[in-house]
């Protein structure tokens, strides 16, 4: 089993412990989609993390894609798995997919330390839920925030709507999920959802900057604040996951999904 | 409050941004050209664009209002419109 002190290099991610601070890269070509894979090594992160023997105050979670922090589901994964099966079995799989993620992004969301996501580029969907999951957000100036789901025929699934219904106002949520549009840094920051802005490509030094600042209190102390201050809405995940099985299997899904694939035009990330 | 910037004056910023952000030289963009093709782009880098025109002119455009929208004078006309 890999532990955070030793460190862990694998195929989407990698993580290791420093200076207190444990630091997940995600690293997966085109822009770290969340597939089987990903889900895998992330579950693997959370055991290492949940296992930490070390002290450690702060996790960090970045990127060096150049597209972005993340851009969401693995979308053609999702939609090759499903054409494989029966429909019941697809939804199935769906089902199994998505409470395995939330219990990842639980883990993430719940754990003693001060989480921060250090975002740039697109972090789209999947990729916002795992920076909602954080207790701050840290981006850079080219990040772009959207849940593009509707464009599917679907609602976010991996906690997003309870998460995001969290931090900001309702009006910003039902901007965000009605009109599927994605909004910039400055905006993200306006409403309250992004901590800091800063220059292009210092966000992950920032982080760390802010990973320090937190080191310097009782650790028991900020754990008891956090938890809190952050209360997991429980319940509300659970029914985002029924919602977002009960749409699945419409007709306009599939349509979504692959036209989403098969697009050979420039403008499938555009809304 | 009316912006004293006219639509060239937008224009011509969008121009220099694209080209500078893209590492393509002015000289090759000219404003009804297809950006998606003259600056070789996919839809992610249309966005990267997008915020950068938005921190540029302190405006905020919905990507949705791109749709459709492939030349740099139709891009700019969306800008002028929100300044």
């Amino acid at each position: 089993m890999s532990t955070l002190e030793a460190g862990w290099y694998g195929e989407t991610l990698a993580y290791e412990l420093k200076d207190g601070v444990a630091e997940v890269c995600l690293h997966r070509n085109p822009c770290n989609e969340i597939g089987s894979l990903s889900l895998q090594e992330m579950e693997s992160f959370c055991t290492a993390l949940q296992n930490l023997q070390q002290p450690s105050h702060a996790v960090i979670i970045y990127s060096n894609k150049k597209a972005g922090f993340c851009a969401g589901a693995d979308l053609r994964e999702l939609y090759e798995r499903s054409q494989k099966m029966e429909k019941a079995e697809a939804l199935q799989g769906v089902r199994d997919f998505l409470e395995r993620i939330h219990h990842v992004l639980n883990v993430i969301d719940g754990t003693p330390q001060t989480t921060i996501a250090a975002v740039h580029g697109v972090t789209f969907g999947g990729g916002l839920e795992l920076a909602l999951a954080c207790d701050l957000i840290v981006a850079d100036k080219t990040a772009r925030f959207a849940f593009p789901e509707l464009r599917l025929g679907l609602i976010p699934g991996f906690g997003g709507i309870p998460r995001l219904k969290r931090d900001v106002g309702n009006a910003i949520v039902r901007d965000l999920l009605l009109t599927g549009r994605s909004f910039n840094a400055a905006k993200a920051q306006q409403v309250g959802l992004v901590s800091q802005v800063v220059a292009e490509g210092e966000a992950l030094r920032v982080a760390r900057t802010t990973a320090s600042q937190v080191r310097k209190f009782d650790r028991q102390t900020s754990a008891t604040a956090k938890k809190f201050i952050k209360p997991i809405p429980r319940e509300e995940l659970r029914q985002e996951i029924d919602l977002f099985c009960d749409l699945f299997l419409r007709p306009e899904v599939e349509a979504g999904l692959k036209k989403f694939v098969e697009s050979k035009d420039a403008q499938p990330y555009l809304p | 409050m009316i912006s004293m910037q006219t639509a060239d004056q937008t224009l011509d910023e969008i121009l220099a941004l694209a080209s500078a952000h893209f590492k393509v030289p002015r000289e090759k963009l000219s404003p009804d050209d297809d950006f998606f093709k003259t600056l070789g782009i996919d839809s992610l880098q249309t966005l990267d664009l997008l915020t950068k025109l938005e921190n540029h002119f302190h405006v905020e455009l919905p990507d949705y209002e791109l749709q459709g929208v492939s030349d740099f004078r139709t891009l700019a006309g969306k800008i002028k419109s929100r300044l």
